[in-house]
C-alpha cells in the first residue's frame, strides 16, 4: 500500500525558493504567474497502518510551526494547473533515503527490503498559464529528463501515489562471445554496442590473448571456455579506457614541429611531468615530495608530524548532461581520492574551477545542450551541496567564460587532506596487501547509475552518450564513511584503501590487487540497490560514496562493528590472493578469470603522430579606439572574466572547520578579491597552507607553449601574492584538451596533438625553472560535442594548482589597500610595480572587448620571476609590504583598482615611472597582461631598502595611495583616468551579482 | 573541573573547531562523542556539564534542517532499554548544566524544543532565509546585555560568521512577545554600530525581530546562527590584516562557559 503525504507551507508563510522560482520563470520564460506554490511530496510505499502514517507525516516530515502536512490529499485548490517532479526509477533520491531512516528509526524496525520513501515536488501555478507552458518550465527548468520524470495536472485531475520503483524483470545472465572468430567488423561491433570505447588494435589484443592454448586449458578448470565473458570484457574496457589508463599521455608520439623536424616521444606523461618532478626531487635533494605520481593524490610534507595530500579531478562530461548531479559527485569523488591517498587523509579543503560559456547566451543552442545558465546554476549548486554538507570548506577558485565551453563546460573539482606522517609507526603514505587478506566494500550500495562512466567520459559527446553515465552524489553517506574511516584508520582496522570511482570494483579491486597478486570477487555478495544486476553491472557500476578496503580476517570482526556503529555499510566481498589472476564469481560460478599482467599491461601502445603545422606568429596589430580609458576600465571590470564572483562564493562554506586565515574575500567590507587561500590546518600550530591556481585557455588560440607557461606562472604569482613561499610549493596538472587524435570526424587531431606536446615541453621546461614539481594530475582528452554537422571543441585548456607551506600564517597579506588614519600625505603608503610591462597584448581581456585579433602574447621568464618572487616572500616575512595583488586579466589598470576599491582608498599613480619596454601608448601600459608582475603597498621608511633588495630588476614606485575616492591614473602631468572608487566597483560587482 | 561533550556523527561537521574552542577557552576536559555512543550507552550525559550541538549538515538537513536528529532522540532508546535519548537530555537540562547549540545544533534544540522553552514542546523555528541561498558571511550581532544568557555576560556587540541556508528564525506572536519580555533573545543581527537592522544583507535571512540567537530562562541553554567556533584566533578575522583584533569574540562565549562551571 502507498500513501502520499503533501508538506505545505501554512497560507501566511512565505516561501523563499517558490517567490525565487517565480522570478526566474518570468526573467527566463518570460511567464508571468499570479501565484506559485510548492509541495514536498513523500510517497511512502511500506506496509503501515494508518497510524504510523500519520506519525511520520506529522513527525520528521513537518515542521508544524510553519507547515501543514496532507494524507493522501487531493490537488490544492485556488491553483490553475499543477506540475509534479520526481526521480526515475534508481536515480538516487537523497531525501527519500533520509525520509525511509527516518521512519524506521520512529517505528523502532526496519522497512522490508523493496519498500521505501520516494519523493517529488508539486509545483501549483495560478495564472494563465497553458500546458505548453508548463511543459516548458519543466523542461528548461524544473526537470532533467535524463533523471527526472514530470507530469501536469489540471484542476480535475486526480493523483495517486507515483512509485517508480525499479523493476528489472530479466533473468541474471552472463553473456559470452566467441571473440577469437569475431571479424574485424564484429569486433568493432561489439565495442560499439557494449559502449566499450575500444579501438581495433585494443579489441586484436584481446582477441589474441583468447587464442591462447595455455590460457584456454586453465580457463576450462573454471568452467570457462574460450569465449569471453560479458564481465571480461567489461572490465577490461574500465581498465583499458582512456579514463583509467591515459592512453594518449602514455603514447608513443612522432612530433613534427613548424620545421618538419621529427621527434619521437615516448609518452608525454613520462618524458615530461614525471622526469620534471623527478628532476627537482634531485634538485631539492630533501624530503618534501613524500609521495608523486603512484597513488590517488600527491603527498608533500607538511610539518615533522604531518603530510599534505592534493588532487584535482575533472567531470566534464557528466556535468554537461546533468549540472547538479555531475558537479556533486564530482567533487565527493575526488574527496574520495584523497580518502583513499596512503591509508587515506582527514579532508581539509575543497577548491572548484569551472569554465563555463557566457550564461547571458542569447543564440539558439544545439541540440541536447543545457543553456550556459542552467549549466552554471546546476554545477555551482552541486559544488555547494558537496562541499558543505561534508563540512569541507570550498577555500579557492574560479569561473572562466568563453563560449566554446558550450558543448562541454570543464568542471574541475579538487581536494586537499592532512594525515600523521606515521599511523601505528608505519609510514601512512605506503599501503601493503597479504595474500587472504578480506576486500570489503564500504558506504554506499551498488545500482545501475554511473555504468559506463569511465568510457563514457573517454568518448566526445554524442547522441548515444548513456543516461546510465549520470547520477547524483549522496554527501551524508560519504560523511558517515570519511568519520569511520578516519577512526578504523587510526585503530589499523585495515591494511590498504582506495576509492571506487571510474571502472567501480573492477578498477579499485583490480588496482590493488597487485599489491597481493590477484583477487577473488564474489560479486554476489556486494550489497545492491535493488535486484536485477547483472554480474558484469555489478563489476563496473559506479555507484557513488563507496571505498574498497583490504583487511585482515583477524580484524574484520571489529571492522564490522565500528562500521555498524557509525551507521555505514561494509561487506566482505572476496579476498585478495596472490594467484595471479583477477578472478570474478557469482553464485560460486566463475565469470571473470584473466591475468592480472595482461589485464593491466596488455594494452597495445598507442602510436600517434602530432604536426605542429601553423606555428603562431606574432601579428602588429593597430591599437585604436575612440572610447575613453577610464570607459574601457569599467567595461573591463564588468567584463564576465574580471567581475566580481562573490555572489557565487557565499554559497560555499569557505569557512568550516575553523582553519580560514585569507578567504576568498578580504577588505574594508570583506568584498576584495584574494589571490589565494591561506589556511591553518592545526589547532596548536602558526603553519599555515596557500593554494591558488592559474588558468587562461585564451592564450592557447596562440600557442600551448606559452599558455602552459603563463597557467603555472599565474598560479604560483597568486600563492606568492598572500606570502606563499616558492621554495616550499607544488603544484598539480589538469589537463583538458579537444580531441588530439586524428579521425575523420576530427581532421586536425595532428595538430591538437601538436598542441599537447607543446604544452608538456613547457610544462617541462617551466616547472624545473621555477623548482615548483608536479605531484600528481589528470587529463581529460575529448571535450568536444558532435551532434550531426555541428562541433565545438573546448580551446585547450589547462589548470595549475600551487599548494604551498608557510612557517607562519600571520605573515601574510591581502590585496586591499590600507589608509592610515590621522597621518598626512607623504607617510601613506607607497605603490610598487615589481616585473617589466610588455607590449604583450594578444589575448588580452582589452583586445577580447576591442574585437582585435593578434599582436604578441605575454612569455614567461622564469628565473627573473623566480628572483622576484623570492624577494617578495622575504618582504612578507618581514611584514613590510601592507596589501599586495598580482597583475594578470584586464592588466595593471584593473589589479590596481580592485586594490583600491577592497580597501575604499584611492590612489595617484604616474605610468611614467613604470619599468615598461613598448610604444609610448597608455592602452598597453595600463591593460598589457605582461606575465610575472605584482603590485604591493609599502611605507615610505622602506624605500630606500627595496630599491636595495630589487636592485637588477624591474622594479619602481609608481604612485602613493591618497586619502579620497579617486583613483587618478596619469602619466606625467597628463590625467589618463580619474574615476570614482565607488563607480568602478558597482561595475565590478554588477554583472554576476543577482545570478 | 567539569567534562565537556561535543557531539558529532551523522553530518555534524564542527565537531574538532569546536573542542578546540572550549580547550582555548580553558577547558581542561572535552570528548567528541558520536551519537551511537550514546545510543549504544558507551557514553552518558551524566557525566558532563557541557554539551556542544555543533554546526553541520545532519543527515544532510534533507527533510528540514535537524529534523532526523530530533525524531532520533525522540525515538531512539539507550542500549535498547527504556529511556530514550530525549529522557536523557531532559534530565541534563533540569540539572545546572550548560548547553549550546550552534547552527544546525540551534536548529535542534530549537525544533526538538529545548528553546526557548526545555518541555520537549516546539515553539519555534528556523526556516528557509529570505534571499532564498545559503551564505557564508560575517555579521555583526547586537547582544541583549538585559538576557540571563551565561554565554553573552559582559558583551555588548560581536562579530562573527554565519553559514547557513536555513536561519530565519519564526515562531507565533504570542511566543515572541514571551521571548521579548523575558529577554530571552540574546542576539540581534545589526549594523557595524551595533543598531539592530531587518535590512539584508546585515540581517542575513530575514529572522523576525532580527533574532540570531535565543536562550532559555535560566540563561543555561543558548542556541544561536552565528558560529563562535570559527572566530577563536585572530587571523579569523576578515580584517585582521588591516584592523588590529584583541579577543577574538567567539573564543569570548567559550570563556563565559567554561568561566560559569569552575
Amino acid at each position: 500500500m502507498a500513501f502520499r503525504i503533501e508538506i505545505a507551507y501554512k497560507k501566511e508563510i512565505n516561501d523563499p525558493q517558490a517567490t525565487g522560482l517565480k522570478h526566474k520563470i518570468k526573467d527566463f520564460l518570460h511567464i508571468s504567474l499570479e501565484d506559485l506554490k510548492i509541495s514536498q511530496i513523500y510517497t511512502i510505499d511500506a506496509e503501515l497502518t494508518e497510524k504510523e502514517v500519520e506519525a511520520i507525516a506529522s513527525g520528521p516530515l513537518c515542521d508544524s510551526i510553519i507547515q501543514d502536512y496532507y494524507i493522501n490529499p487531493k490537488l490544492p485548490s485556488g491553483f490553475d494547473i499543477y506540475l509534479e517532479v520526481g526521480f526515475l526509477p534508481g536515480v538516487t533520491d537523497n531525501v527519500g533515503k533520509t525520509a525511509t531512516e527516518a521512519s524506521e528509526i520512529l517505528l523502532g524496525r526496519k522497512f522490508k527490503e523493496d519498500e521505501k520513501v520516494y519523493t517529488s515536488r508539486l509545483y501549483c501555478f495560478k495564472g494563465k498559464v497553458s500546458k505548453e507552458e508548463v511543459e516548458k518550465i519543466a523542461l528548461e527548468l524544473l526537470c532533467n529528463p535524463l533523471i527526472e520524470y514530470y507530469q501536469i495536472y489540471n484542476r480535475e485531475s486526480i493523483v495517486k501515489p507515483i512509485i517508480p520503483k525499479v523493476s528489472i524483470k530479466s533473468s541474471i545472465t552472463v553473456e559470452k562471445f566467441d571473440i577469437q572468430r569475431f571479424t574485424d567488423e564484429e569486433l568493432l561491433k561489439l565495442s560499439k554496442d557494449r559502449l566499450l570505447a575500444l579501438n581495433l588494435e585494443e579489441l586484436k589484443a584481446i582477441q589474441r590473448f583468447f587464442r591462447n592454448t595455455d590460457f584456454i586449458t586453465l580457463r576450462k578448470k573454471f568452467k570457462l571456455d574460450n569465449r569471453i565473458t560479458d564481465v571480461e570484457i567489461e572490465a577490461i574496457a574500465q581498465t583499458w579506457s582512456e579514463h583509467c589508463k591515459h592512453k594518449i599521455f602514455n603514447a608513443t608520439i612522432d612530433y613534427y614541429d613548424s620545421n618538419g623536424n621529427k621527434e619521437t616521444i615516448k609518452s608525454l606523461f613520462k618524458t615530461y611531468i614525471k622526469a620534471s618532478t623527478e628532476k627537482i626531487k634531485e634538485m631539492r635533494g630533501d624530503d618534501f615530495l613524500v609521495s608523486v605520481f603512484v597513488d590517488n593524490a600527491g603527498v608533500i610534507s607538511f610539518d615533522e608530524r604531518y603530510n599534505l595530500v592534493f588532487k584535482v579531478e575533472t567531470h566534464n562530461s557528466p556535468s554537461a548532461l546533468d549540472p547538479y548531479g555531475g558537479a556533486l559527485t564530482g567533487i565527493v569523488g575526488v574527496n574520495r581520492d584523497v580518502l583513499g591517498t596512503g591509508m587515506g587523509a582527514k579532508l581539509i579543503f575543497n577548491t572548484d574551477v569551472f569554465c563555463f560559456a557566457d550564461p547571458f547566451y542569447k543564440d539558439k543552442l544545439p541540440p541536447r545542450i543545457l543553456h550556459p545558465r542552467r549549466i552554471y546554476d546546476g554545477v555551482i549548486t552541486g559544488i555547494e551541496h558537496g562541499g558543505n554538507k561534508s563540512g569541507i570548506p570550498t577555500i579557492n577558485g574560479s569561473i572562466v567564460f568563453d563560449n566554446r565551453f558550450l558543448g562541454k563546460p570543464l568542471v574541475y573539482c579538487g581536494t586537499g587532506g592532512i594525515m600523521p606522517k606515521k599511523i601505528k609507526d608505519k609510514p601512512s603514505h605506503l599501503k601493503s596487501i597479504n595474500n587472504g587478506d578480506l576486500i570489503v566494500m564500504c558506504g554506499g550500495r551498488i545500482g545501475k547509475d554511473g555504468i559506463h562512466g569511465a568510457t563514457f567520459s573517454s568518448e566526445e559527446l554524442h547522441e548515444g552518450s548513456p543516461a546510465t553515465a549520470v547520477q547524483i552524489g549522496d554527501p551524508i553517506t560519504q560523511k558517515k564513511m570519511a568519520d569511520f574511516l578516519y577512526v578504523a584508520r587510526d585503530k589499523g582496522l585495515y591494511n590498504a584503501i582506495t576509492d571506487n570511482g571510474a571502472g567501480g570494483l573492477s578498477s579499485s579491486v583490480g588496482e590493488m590487487s597487485q599489491m597481493s597478486g590477484g583477487c577473488e570477487i564474489e560479486l554476489d555478495k556486494a550489497p545492491l540497490k535493488y535486484h536485477g544486476l547483472n554480474p558484469w553491472e555489478i563489476l563496473i557500476s559506479e555507484s557513488q560514496e563507496r571505498m574498497t578496503l583490504a583487511v585482515s580476517p583477524k580484524k574484520i570482526n571489529r571492522l564490522l562493528r565500528l562500521a555498524k556503529k557509525y551507521d555505514v555499510e561494509a561487506t566482505v566481498i572476496g579476498r585478495f590472493t596472490n594467484s595471479g589472476y583477477f578472478h570474478c564469481l557469482y553464485e560460486g560460478k566463475t565469470v571473470a578469470l584473466l591475468p592480472l599482467e595482461f589485464l593491466h599491461n596488455g594494452l597495445p601502445e598507442m602510436k600517434l603522430i602530432a604536426r605542429y603545422s601553423n606555428p603562431y606568429e606574432p601579428i602588429p596589430v593597430i591599437l585604436k579606439t575612440d572610447k575613453k580609458l577610464g570607459t574601457i576600465l569599467k567595461d573591463l571590470l564588468s567584463s564576465l572574466n574580471i567581475c566580481s564572483k562573490e555572489s557565487v562564493v557565499r554559497k560555499y562554506d569557505h569557512e568550516v572547520q575553523g582553519m580560514s586565515v585569507i578567504k576568498p574575500f578580504m577588505g574594508i567590507f570583506n568584498d576584495g578579491p584574494s589571490d589565494a587561500a591561506v589556511i591553518k590546518p592545526l589547532p596548536n600550530s602558526k603553519k599555515g597552507v596557500v593554494i591558488s591556481h592559474g588558468i587562461c585557455p585564451k592564450f592557447s588560440d596562440y600557442d600551448t607553449y606559452h599558455m602552459t607557461a603563463l597557467a603555472l606562472d599565474e598560479a604560483i604569482r597568486n600563492a606568492v601574492a598572500v606570502g606563499g613561499n616558492i621554495d616550499k610549493m607544488a603544484c598539480l596538472d589538469n589537463f583538458c584538451w579537444c580531441d588530439p587524435i586524428k579521425s575523420d570526424k576530427n581532421p586536425d587531431g595532428e595538430f591538437k596533438l601538436a598542441q599537447l606536446v607543446r604544452a608538456n615541453k613547457a610544462l617541462y621546461d617551466y616547472t624545473v625553472a621555477y623548482g615548483v614539481p608536479c605531484i600528481s594530475g589528470k587529463d581529460s582528452m575529448k571535450n568536444d560535442y558532435i551532434m550531426g554537422d555541428i562541433k565545438i571543441s573546448i580551446p585547450p585548456t589547462l589548470l595549475f594548482s600551487v599548494i604551498s607551506v608557510i612557517d607562519d600564517v600571520t605573515k601574510t597579506q591581502t590585496l586591499d589597500i590600507k589608509f592610515k588614519k590621522d597621518q598626512n600625505i607623504v607617510a601613506q603608503d607607497i605603490i610598487y610595480v615589481v616585473g617589466r610591462t610588455k607590449d604583450e597584448m594578444a589575448g588580452s581581456e582589452l583586445f577580447r572587448l576591442l574585437n582585435i585579433k593578434g599582436g604578441k602574447i605575454p612569455e614567461v621568464d622564469a628565473q627573473k620571476n623566480k628572483n622576484i618572487y623570492r624577494r617578495i616572500y622575504y618582504l612578507m616575512q618581514s611584514k613590510i609590504i601592507t596589501a599586495c595583488h598580482d597583475i594578470s586579466d584586464g592588466g595593471l589598470a584593473v589589479a590596481l583598482a580592485e586594490m583600491c576599491f577592497s580597501g575604499n582608498c584611492g590612489c595617484i599613480l604616474d605610468l611614467n615611472f613604470l619599468r615598461y619596454s613598448g610604444p609610448n601608448d597608455p592602452l598597453i601600459k595600463l591593460f598589457s597582461e605582461s606575465a610575472g608582475r605584482l603590485i604591493f603597498t609599502a611605507s615610505p621608511r622602506y624605500d630606500a631598502i627595496l630599491e636595495k633588495i630589487f636592485y637588477g630588476l624591474p622594479f619602481s614606485m609608481v604612485g602613493r595611495v591618497t586619502d579620497s575616492n579617486r583613483f587618478v591614473i596619469k602619466h606625467k602631468t597628463k590625467v589618463l583616468i580619474d574615476e570614482d572608487l565607488s563607480e568602478l566597483k558597482e561595475c565590478w560587482q554588477k554583472t554576476l551579482r543577482d545570478l | 573541573m567539569a567534562k565537556c561533550l561535543v557531539l558529532s556523527g551523522f553530518g555534524i561537521n564542527c565537531e574538532f573547531e569546536s573542542k578546540n574552542a572550549l580547550l582555548l577557552a580553558g577547558a581542561k576536559s572535552v570528548d567528541i562523542v558520536h551519537i551511537s555512543a550514546l545510543i549504544d550507552g558507551d557514553k552518558s550525559l551524566k557525566d558532563y556539564k557541557l554539551v556542544v550541538f555543533p554546526g553541520g549538515f545532519l543527515d544532510g538537513d534533507d527533510l528540514g534542517s535537524a529534523k532526523v536528529q530530533v525524531n532520533r532522540f525522540k525515538y531512539k532508546k539507550i542500549k535498547n532499554g527504556k529511556r530514550r535519548l530525549m529522557d536523557e537530555l531532559l534530565d541534563f537540562v533540569a540539572h545546572d548544566n550548560l548547553a549550546i547549540g550552534i547552527c544546525n545544533g540551534f536548529q535542534f534544540m530549537t525544533k526538538a524544543g529545548i528553546l526557548p522553552i526545555p518541555d520537549f514542546n516546539q515553539r519555534a523555528t528556523l526556516t528557509f532565509n529570505d534571499s532564498g541561498k545559503f551564505e557564508d558571511r560575517w555579521v555583526y550581532l547586537r547582544v541583549n546585555t538585559k538576557s540571563p544568557c551565561i554565554f553573552t555576560r559582559g558583551l555588548k556587540g560581536i562579530y562573527l560568521p554565519v553559514r547557513h541556508g536555513e536561519g530565519k528564525f519564526f515562531c507565533s506572536k504570542t511566543v515572541l512577545e514571551q521571548i521579548i519580555s523575558e529577554n530571552l533573545h540574546v542576539l540581534q543581527y545589526a549594523t557595524s554600530d551595533f543598531n539592530i537592522t531587518e535590512k539584508y544583507p546585515e540581517n542575513p535571512n530575514g529572522s523576525q525581530m532580527s533574532i540570531a540567537g535565543i536562550c532559555d530562562r535560566s540563561g543555561r541553554l543558548f542556541g544561536l546562527m552565528p558560529h563562535p567556533e570559527a572566530f577563536i584566533y585572530p587571523a579569523n578575522h576578515p580584517r585582521w590584516t588591516r584592523e588590529i583584533i584583541k579577543e577574538p569574540d567567539g573564543l569570548k562565549i567559550f570563556k563565559n562557559a567554561i568561566n560559569y562551571l569552575r
